[in-house]
């Protein structure tokens, strides 16, 4: 037992610098050099100054926004600093009370839209920052945010399908559209 | 289900078998101590630590004296890692500030990480520093896979020693598998997935603007921190205006690419894989899925070179897949059909192609039901169990397929070693048992199975029901216990069950809505991870240590073989019948209620 002692201590010290301090200095290092912008949280800038990242949703419950999934992270939705699910069950009475609402929301900000609603729209992400929707939640919500901004749809899509992204090698993942980026773009083009 | 989905699943699978024997057989050069390209760059400071360590990497060691290392290691990570939780407010890289965690949930997490199990009661950027995330967490990720590891491969020698009474030198074995298996595929890995957008920085969190200002409310809270209450009782609110946000930052890369390689699965965020910044892409989602099965599966072939016979190896391998393979089937249709109560809300949970439907409640838009649902079994296969869809929001058959996985007791793929040598106690069972019906002494590779070994294995496949179901009973009974369950109904009751088989199978995963971080939980918890580890390791050494001392039977008419179809569907038998009648009681109590009470 005491002779095990020895090797154990210095082979869990050992490791503890190779594995704990030199792996992720180095990966550190090659992160910073060779992909500085994801590796730091792929920050949007506007006009030089950080305007979220492209990877954090954000909350929007303005027509003239499209809006992204719902967030159950704590105290408010999309807290970026404690990510969390709902982890609400299938048959709790809250899941369906909160999907609920947010259905007398999309109706109330567009009163003559009766299409079935997509369900990521009325679902919590897994993380409570999912920054993507599905391009049917896009579509959705195109004729509203139109209205909302004196805009033509048809300008309107086309800036959905800017940013949409396709499945990986035409495969892998499903296709989304990144909210806050939309948005962006939404406001960068009246601006115009 | 849609054909894109059924061809991910397909196209994982296939690259995953593809990547099996060109792993298998370095992984057994490296640990037979072959010359392998990276041990002529590193194999003179290999024997620097040795020197140091003052190890003689040549002193085979008997059975009782590898699992003594075993132990006498692990119990130092234990308390290495707890000190460090215990001391982070005061020492370095804490931009945050975080402060000391708990005695309690310190010692849940460092049973949790040096059993291999990641088991999560804290939220990683709420709880823990950089350099606690660093020394303690990713270091035990990288140790404690090597240990399961190593303990397969001295209970492989065991099976192939002839009249041995060594099974290799344990140091030697942890220091290979760490510096020339698990170091250099995380560096690949990490790499890769900073590329597609995981966070890699030691920087402090980054605070920026929101585009849309907005309100949120939280209690009032009085002098003395308690919710004042209004004349009718209701809690009085505040209301704050929301203009900037705070993103969670941090060296994450690295410990994500060994947290899904080492079968270890805590994340560094709390949302782990589902995180935007832990798995941000399909294809990162990808490369994270396929590290979870890699070492598992290619230990199979590890296996076979080792012991002279690589038909060993693969018939194993197809043991695994064909017991995995249905139940990403289940847990994929269920979850495509979606939750009837939403369709009663007017809710579209159908699958077109701009969107993946089902249900989505709990999942993420890039990995859509058919990733989720792929994750969500092999995470419980393997004893990953990290996650990239909230388990507690799964529809009940899509929770039941997990869960079933666990009752198998982690030995379809299992954790990076421990699967295998769980494996080797079914196939003990499934010989002994085959011996019984035709009157012959069982043997396997040549060795006879007598009752010595009967017994060891017998122990290991008791612990699983005698922790899981005991723990699971004396939380629904206790008042403490069921305080923390979230889900009224079944679920609460699943929620408790998956918590104690996780731990038990040190798989880690949860249905996160139970509130683990109590003082019953954790330490309850912790008393389970360790049985579940430990109990588990040691009767398979004693089997090696006496297999080793065994002569080789030359082969007969009578022999039964282990490589045919027909020993693979007898084996695949075996594991069902043990697993299933162990745990369909309790499995009928949570998910299968839940189900008929959705469905009527």
């Amino acid at each position: 037992m005491l002779k095990q002692l020895r090797p154990a201590l210095l082979i869990l010290a050992i490791f503890t610098v190779i594995t704990g301090v030199l792996y992720p200095a180095v990966i550190t290092g090659i992160a910073q050099v060779f992909f500085p912008y994801q590796a730091n949280g792929s920050i949007i800038l506007k006009n030089g100054q950080p305007a979220g990242s492209a990877l954090i949703g954000q909350s929007f419950d303005d027509p003239k926004y499209f809006w992204g999934r719902l967030s159950a992270t704590a105290p408010f939705a999309y807290n970026a600093s404690a990510s969390a699910g709902s982890n609400l069950g299938p048959l709790n009475g809250v899941l369906t009370q909160t999907a609920q609402a947010r259905i007398d929301a999309l109706r109330a900000a567009d009163p003559g839209n009766t299409a079935l609603v997509p369900v990521d729209l009325v679902t919590a992400s897994a993380s409570g920052l999912d920054p993507q929707i599905s391009p049917a939640a896009a579509e959705y919500q195109a004729a509203r945010v139109a209205k909302a901004r004196g805009l033509d749809i048809a300008a309107v899509r086309q800036l959905v399908a800017q940013n949409t992204t396709g499945r990986t090698l035409g495969m892998l993942g499903e296709p989304v559209v990144n909210v806050l980026q939309l948005n962006l773009a939404l406001d960068d083009r009246q601006l115009k | 289900m849609n054909i894109n989905g059924i061809l991910q699943i397909v196209v994982y699978l296939a690259v995953l078998l593809l990547l099996v024997k060109p792993l298998g057989l370095y992984m057994a050069r490296v640990y037979e101590g072959e010359n392998v390209v990276i041990n002529r760059a590193l194999g003179p400071f290999e024997r620097l630590i040795y020197r140091i360590a003052g190890v003689n990497p040549d002193e085979g060691m008997t059975w009782k004296t590898y699992a003594v290392a075993v132990l006498v290691f692990s119990l130092i990570s234990g308390l290495v890692v707890y000190a460090l939780q215990r001391l982070q407010a005061g020492l370095p890289l804490n931009p945050a500030g975080m402060s000391a965690v708990s005695p309690d949930l310190a010692f849940n997490t460092a049973v949790s990480f040096m059993t291999n199990t990641n088991w999560q009661n804290y939220g990683g950027e709420t709880t823990l520093s950089y350099l606690t995330q660093m020394l303690a967490l990713t270091t035990q990720n990288f140790v404690s896979a090597a240990v399961g590891m190593a303990v397969l491969m001295a209970v492989i020698r065991g099976f192939r020693a002839r009249s041995s009474q060594t099974l290799g030198n344990f140091w030697v074995d942890l220091v290979r598998g760490t510096m020339y298996i698990l170091l250099p595929l995380s560096i690949i890995l990490a790499v890769a997935l900073v590329s597609q957008g995981v966070v890699q920085t030691v920087a402090d969190y980054k605070t920026v603007p929101v585009l849309q200002a907005t309100t949120y409310q939280v209690p009032h809270l009085d002098a003395a921190g308690q919710a004042v209450k209004d004349a009718s009782g209701n809690p009085v609110m505040d209301t704050i205006a929301l203009t900037q946000t705070t993103i969670a930052l941090g060296p994450a890369a690295s410990q994500i690419a060994i947290k899904q390689l080492g079968t270890n699965g805590g994340g560094f965020f709390n949302a782990n894989s589902a995180h935007p910044l832990e798995n941000p892409t399909a294809f990162s989602n990808f490369l994270e899925l396929l590290a979870i099965l890699l070492i598992p599966a290619a230990l199979c072939y590890t296996f076979g070179r080792m012991v002279g016979d690589t038909r060993q190896g693969w018939a194993i391998l197809i043991v695994m897949t064909l017991l995995l393979t249905p139940f990403i089937v289940l847990a994929y249709s269920a979850e495509s059909n979606g939750n009837p109560r939403l369709t009663a809300l007017g809710v579209d949970q159908t699958s077109s192609a701009i969107q993946s439907g089902g249900n989505m409640e709990g999942k993420e838009a890039r990995f859509g039901v058919a990733n989720s649902a792929l994750w969500a079994v092999t995470t419980t296969a393997a004893s990953n169990g990290s996650v990239n869809a909230m388990h507690d929001s799964l529809t009940p058959l899509g929770g039941l397929a997990p869960l079933a996985m666990l009752s198998l007791a982690e030995v379809v793929f299992g954790g990076v070693g421990c699967g295998l040598y769980g494996m080797f106690i079914f196939v003990i069972i499934a010989v002994f048992v085959a011996g019984l019906m035709v009157g012959r002494t069982p043997e396997y590779l040549g060795k006879k199975i007598e009752s010595y070994e009967m017994k060891m294995a017998s122990l290991c496949f008791l612990i699983l029901p005698l922790m899981a179901l005991d723990a699971t009973a004396l939380a629904v009974v206790l008042d403490v216990g069921k305080a923390s369950v979230f889900n009224p109904g079944p679920h609460g009751f699943s929620e408790v069950l998956y918590a104690f088989m996780s731990q038990a199978d040190n798989n880690g995963s949860a249905f996160g809505g139970l509130g683990g971080n109590t003082v019953f939980y954790n330490l309850l918890g912790g008393v389970v991870m360790l049985f579940g580890r430990f109990w588990m390791m040691i009767p398979p050494l004693a089997i090696a240590g006496s297999m080793a001392r065994k002569k080789v039977v030359p082969p007969s008419a009578g022999t039964l073989p282990t490589h045919n179809a027909l020993f693979i569907v007898w084996l695949i038998a075996i594991i069902v019948i043990v697993g299933a009648l162990t745990f369909f009681p309790a499995l009928a109590l949570g998910p299968i209620v839940e189900h008929l009470m959705m469905i009527q």
